[in-house]
């Protein structure tokens, strides 16, 4: 197990440092970028970078000072909001974001997996080809068009819901339910076939010979080996999640990482692009490594220790 | 003994020769099969014809691609004349589809729009698709040294996360139509070329190419006569997911700023142009490059679920 993590977290430190070199090269060879322009309006800001990013040292130094700096989490100042750094908008930013990736996710998951058993049960049923036909439609639906469509109807047109901000949780509803569409459907989807498939073993039939109740045997027996497959793409769900959450953000105007990285790239903010995208990534990556530890541990039947004992 | 006392009882030796005819004096006809044998690709469309589903987005892709080619040219419009005092107008006999903020006409657009749209997601496909076969055929094929490096090198790329990449290369590259192709085709390709791989490993180790290396068949020859067309099942199940989602990649990178620069139109640009218009009751605007986004997803979808069903070998009859 421990090599196993340990070839685990060496590929997601190589990740990482590719990640951050590619953001240091693509950067630093952008024509008209920051590092390399005299076009800068902002005497104080271009002072700033000008220390931050070292750049009167020759490049090498500067690649090294930026990883250092990279490695204690400082990612510099901004170069359009002359007294912020990039911390204060990853401070002030990220807590939110994470509030509604994770009330997303939850919602997805559960959603998705109700919806999947209730396929599962009634296969080829009423309720599984409407569960079916939803979860199509969720996966075909961009999530910024779901988006639009419910703001027009149910906040604008209907007035139901707040049409942007995040505030209460009245306000949550709709960005929430614009994200989790896409995951849930992929998670239905996906929840589904592995039900049929599990229902159909020996150990189902043996559970229902000795008497057993449905409930019993769908959450007990039939569930806990359905959702493996569900373990697995929760780094790809999560990751869809995030960059939805960059639109979905901006749609509704809630102040979170996302809506400042849209902000960064429309004004070509280099510092707070780099800052993000490596947060961004780092966060996500480590999410994969830890969703590959929990498969790992959950499922007796990946041997991660087999080449120990070899 | 019980047989003998039955007088109707026949053996093949005291048979009348009446009962008999020859059926097939040739035997050559005799040796033919009844029914034509179906071939691998025969056979899968026979049973995805049969799927109802599959076959609607099928033919929804074929008349899109069809529009896309010919629609501009019904249409009396130019998708990029802007007419001022034609502003938002409805649907009507003139304008099918309506007008935009700028009074250009939404169908001649959404046609154009097609065009940009369907030529980001199966260029990005094709590309996958080349760089996918190699690789995966390589390291699948070779096996060894040479696929553990390959097999990391993919690991890697796989943890980057993909819109952050497409993203950072188009900040700095600047978003273009080539631009935007050669950044969802970066890293994309890695999803395709693990399942090459997988596909090639099984089928190395079936005996009809061992039996083809026993000949003295060369590698290459190996790799395209005896494993690629094998290959092509999930391959072509992988390519309707790329094309749908590259295409989704596009209206979304078009959604951050970061689309293919307007007076050009692909869906995404259209939808978020137009996402303001909405919000003033002029939903056409948004509507139909939505619709098709949509639907050309879930078309896709269909025809991808379809497809898996139809060239799934352990589900031939």
């Amino acid at each position: 197990m421990l090599k196993y993590i340990l070839k685990k977290l060496l590929v997601m430190v190589l990740t990482l440092w590719i990640i951050i070199t590619l953001t240091f090269v693509l950067m630093v060879s952008v024509p008209g970028s920051p590092f390399n322009s005299e076009g800068n309006s902002n005497e104080i800001v271009q002072q700033n970078l000008e220390k931050h990013y070292n750049l009167d040292k020759p490049l090498h130094v500067q690649y090294l000072l930026y990883l250092k700096s990279v490695a204690t989490l400082d990612f510099g100042p901004s170069i359009k909001q002359p007294n912020q750094t990039v911390n204060d908008l990853l401070g002030r930013g990220f807590p939110i974001s994470a509030e509604l990736g994770f009330i997303t996710i939850i919602v997805a998951v559960i959603s998705g997996i109700i919806l999947g058993i209730l396929a599962a049960l009634r296969h080829n049923g009423i309720i599984d080809y409407m569960a079916m036909g939803i979860a199509v439609l969720g996966i075909s639906i961009p999530n910024f068009i779901l988006a639009t469509l419910l703001i027009q109807n149910l906040a604008v047109n209907w007035e139901i819901f707040p049409v942007a901000t995040w505030k209460s949780p009245m306000h949550m509803v709709l960005p929430v339910f614009a994200l989790a569409t896409g995951p849930m459907a992929i998670i239905a989807r996906l929840t589904r076939s592995t039900m049929l498939e599990v229902l159909t073993q020996d150990y189902i039939k043996m559970a229902r010979a000795k008497g057993l109740t449905p409930w019993k045997i769908i959450v007990k027996h039939a569930l806990r080996n359905a959702l493996m497959p569900v373990i697995t793409i929760m780094g790809t769900l999560l990751a869809g999640i995030m960059t939805g959450s960059f639109v979905i953000e901006q749609i509704f105007a809630i102040p979170g990482m996302g809506k400042y990285f849209v902000e960064s790239i429309n004004h070509r903010d280099f510092p707070v692009i780099m800052g993000t995208t490596v947060f961004y990534s780092a966060f996500l990556i480590v999410m994969l490594f830890l969703v590959d530890i929990a498969y790992g541990i959950l499922d007796p039947r990946i041997k991660v220790t087999k080449k120990e004992g070899e | 003994m019980k047989s003998n006392q039955h007088p109707q009882h026949f053996t093949k030796d005291n048979a009348p020769d009446e009962w008999f005819t020859w059926r097939n004096k040739n035997i050559k006809e005799q040796e033919l099969v009844a029914r034509p044998s179906l071939s691998y690709w025969k056979d899968a469309w026979r049973r995805l014809k049969k799927n109802f589903l599959a076959m609607s987005g099928l033919v929804f892709l074929i008349l899109l691609v069809l529009m896309a080619i010919f629609g501009p040219i019904f249409s009396p419009y130019d998708a990029n004349t802007q007419v001022l005092s034609e502003q938002y107008q409805p649907p009507s006999a003139e304008h099918w589809f309506g007008t935009d903020g700028a009074g250009r006409d939404v169908f001649t657009r959404t046609w154009h729009g097609a065009r940009i749209s369907l030529f980001v997601g199966f260029m990005a496909a094709l590309i996958d698709v080349t760089i996918g076969i190699i690789w995966g055929g390589i390291s699948g094929y070779k096996g060894g040294r040479t696929d553990n490096v390959m097999m990391r090198i993919i690991e890697i790329l796989y943890g980057i996360p993909y819109l952050l990449v497409v993203i950072l290369l188009l900040v700095v590259m600047g978003p273009s139509l080539m631009t935007i192709i050669i950044a969802l085709t970066v890293t994309g390709w890695v999803g395709m070329a693990r399942i090459v791989r997988g596909q090639v490993m099984q089928i190395k180790n079936y005996e009809y190419v061992l039996a083809s290396k026993s000949f003295g068949t060369k590698t290459p020859r190996i790799i395209r006569k005896g494993l690629l067309p094998n290959t092509m099942g999930p391959i072509i199940v992988q390519m309707t997911l790329t094309v749908p989602s590259a295409i989704f990649a596009e209206a979304f990178l078009s959604f951050i700023g970061l689309g293919i620069s307007s007076p050009n139109a692909s869906w995404g640009v259209m939808a978020n142009d137009s996402l303001g218009a909405i919000l003033s009751g002029n939903w056409w605007t948004l509507f139909f490059p939505a619709f098709f986004i949509s639907f050309t997803m879930f078309a896709f979808n269909v025809l991808g679920d379809g497809l898996q069903d139809a060239l799934d070998p352990k589900l031939r009859k």
